[in-house]
């Protein structure tokens, strides 16, 4: 028998070690081929240098807050598609499915009905269509490929019966063309960052405390101050740069953070606690890893299937409020192409095809890349050829990385 | 320690499949603290006769005692609220999940909605800390990282997590190398030295010899015998599996 007490037994918890230590197994996990975003925030950083280098116009405060807004709406399909990609599942109708939500909402809007009423109402078109999928995909079983393609064809369709052949409705409530348009006072934006930085901090502090109140070790003390630091330094530099002033007229004064960044924010954080912190979240990724072990382990497969595909559209839904907000008016083929995007800013990010592993902020990080991509090549004047070629290269660059590091990942296959 | 009451018992346990009797009549008892082997070839009933233990096929007839008190096992989660846990030969782990998820997967510990994230980790290094486990580095390792002796025994420790009175293991040797079969063969016997009563099948008598303190041979649905692990030999044993010995059975 053992006299071995849990205290000090030889089964560490990746908590141990000093910063030396601790820096080293942080570099074997990526040597060995765990890298998540990692590739991604490298290539962001790389092609932010290149832009700056190539285009005056890209480092400024009109551009910077014009990128947010621009990666804003693929950012949110991204971050519904991570759930389904997780369960090794797509997703294909995710764009439409924006696109008729964001139908619905105009339609509503232009018969008089209250503007926060009309946002319900499309989020609960995609609420509808997402539980629609699940079932089929879950209790009928049919690949979620050929579901989302259906759905796909049928949506559009959907779509243009809605609208109309060829029409297009105008967006004139002020309210909801806001989320893209209209900016936090420079005030409201810096509260919103002491807000969120402070929630940084405290559930930081917060799951050490918890931690060393059952005598687990901690890391060292340096990685949640360097987080922190980081968190403050870079979340002021980009409220900062946002209250710039950044219209060219002065008798019409643009500035401050856009209201969609909060938007994002929240379901980001939301989603992200979802994933991480909840039972729910915790069953998606098993039943993503292995369908089987979590059917045995006693997990509704069938429901977290279902919900999953509801929780992707109703994104997606949100993702299409967005783009409606952007661009003024909703069209018949609003969302045909955005889809194929979102998935490719998930896969950029590190999220992997083959289930299982993803979380939102690559999809975020991911987001970014394609954005970034779309804006500089725009503003140095290449046209959307030479920008669909590199975007198309740089996710293809994205999964060799994750079929690489998968072969690469397992000591033993069984 | 052997003779109090069984923690299982059955008694003249029968299942068919349409025409086929697959069970014909049964015998079985399991103490606690031992580690019982079941044998037999393929198609002896082996599985059959575990399935039905596991909740998944209820037997059609014959009587079980858990505990010495009657029961009908109906359900495989009934099974795991009485304390029988059953590690599968093919694991049934989560590659993507570190050692703490998948031993608490389905089970996970709540903190006001939140995954508790502490306890279940301090729990899972208590259990493995107390099954002697030393060949694992961190707990929080991706199960995917593990080697197959290593993976075998995240299996059988998420089966004793709880308060576990029978852990049934299929096979748990089956696609293992000589070191880590030697590392898996004393985890099991630990588990009976904490009291566990331990199910093992297995086709390598080897290992059977090893760690059984009892065996049962099940030959075409009956079983033909029931020995001490110390008054008999593999000879004997492959005999009364291959049918060319019948004896002194049971009953």
């Amino acid at each position: 028998m053992s006299t071995n007490s849990a205290g000090n037994s030889a089964i560490g918890s990746g908590h141990e070690g000093n910063v030396k230590e601790q820096i080293s197994g942080y570099l074997l996990k990526i040597k060995s081929g765990d890298m998540g975003s990692l590739p991604a925030m490298l290539g962001l950083v790389i092609l932010a240098i290149l832009f700056t280098a190539m285009s005056p116009v890209f480092l400024t405060a009109l551009n910077f807050a014009n990128l947010f807004n621009q990666a804003a709406t693929l950012i949110v399909l991204a971050m519904g598609l991570v759930f389904v990609l997780v369960l090794a599942e797509i997703d294909l109708s995710a764009g439409v499915t924006s696109g008729v939500s964001a139908a619905i909402l105009v339609i509503s809007l232009h018969n008089n009905v209250n503007w926060i009423l009309s946002i319900l109402i499309a989020i609960a078109t995609g609420v509808v269509i997402g539980y629609f999928i699940g079932v089929i995909v879950a209790r009928v079983g049919i690949p979620s490929f050929v579901v989302t393609l259906a759905c796909f064809l049928a949506f559009q369709g959907l779509q243009l019966l809605i609208i109309g052949n060829g029409g297009l409705y105008r967006i004139e409530n002020s309210q909801v063309l806001a989320i893209q348009n209209s900016n936090l006072t420079l005030t409201q934006g810096w509260i919103f960052y002491a807000v969120g930085i402070l929630l940084f901090i405290y559930s930081g502090f917060a799951a050490r405390r918890r931690r060393s109140r059952n005598n687990q070790p901690n890391r060292p003390m340096v990685f949640l101050y360097a987080k922190i630091a980081f968190a403050v330094v870079a979340g002021a530099g980009v409220v900062a740069a946002l209250n710039l002033e950044r219209s060219s007229n002065k008798d019409f004064p643009i500035h401050g953070v856009p209201i969609v960044i909060p938007v994002v924010i929240v379901l980001f954080v939301l989603g992200t606690f979802v994933l991480d912190r909840t039972k729910f979240g915790r069953h998606v990724y098993a039943v993503g890893g292995n369908p089987e072990a979590a059917r045995r382990a006693g997990i509704k497969v069938t429901g977290v299937k279902i919900a999953v595909f509801t929780i992707c559209s109703t994104t997606a839904a949100i993702s299409g409020i967005i783009s409606a907000s952007r661009v003024g008016s909703v069209d018949a083929s609003m969302g045909r192409t955005i889809v194929l995007n979102g998935v490719a800013a998930a896969v950029v990010g590190g999220v992997s095809l083959f289930g299982g592993k993803g979380r939102l902020s690559q999809a975020v990080i991911g987001g970014f890349v394609i954005a970034i991509i779309d804006n500089g090549l725009g503003l140095m004047g290449y046209n959307s050829g030479i920008n669909l070629l590199i975007t198309g290269a740089v996710l293809l660059l994205a999964a060799s990385a994750d079929a690489i590091s998968r072969k690469r990942g397992s000591v033993v296959k069984r | 320690m052997a003779t109090s009451v069984p923690v299982i018992e059955l008694s003249g346990v029968e299942k068919s499949f349409g025409a086929v009797d697959v069970l014909k009549g049964v015998d079985f008892a399991v103490q606690a603290g031992q580690v019982t082997a079941l044998v037999g070839d393929n198609g002896a009933g082996k599985s059959t006769l575990i399935k039905g233990l596991a909740g998944i096929q209820p037997y059609d007839k014959g009587i079980v005692k858990f505990e010495g008190k009657e029961i009908s096992i109906d359900s495989p989660r009934h099974v795991s609220e009485l304390g029988i846990e059953v590690v599968y030969q093919d694991l049934a782990l989560c590659d993507n999940l570190d050692i703490v998820q998948n031993m608490f997967l389905g089970r996970e510990e709540v903190f006001r909605g939140t995954l508790n994230e502490s306890s279940m980790e301090k729990k899972a290094s208590e259990t493995l800390a107390s099954l002697s486990v030393r060949t694992v580095k961190s707990v929080r390792q991706k199960v995917e990282r593990l080697s197959g002796g290593q993976r075998q025994t995240v299996a059988i420790a998420r089966a004793v997590l709880r308060d576990t009175k029978v852990v049934i293991l299929d096979e748990p040797t089956a696609a293992l190398g000589v070191a880590q079969t030697e590392q898996v063969l004393a985890l099991v016997k630990r588990l009976a030295d904490k009291g566990v009563a331990v199910i093992m099948i297995s086709h390598n008598l080897v290992d059977v010899f090893k760690v059984a303190d009892k065996i049962y041979v099940l030959y075409l649905g009956k079983m033909v015998a029931s020995l001490d692990a110390k008054s008999t030999n593999q000879n004997d044993i492959v005999g009364y599996i291959t049918g060319t010995k019948t004896s002194e059975t049971v009953k």
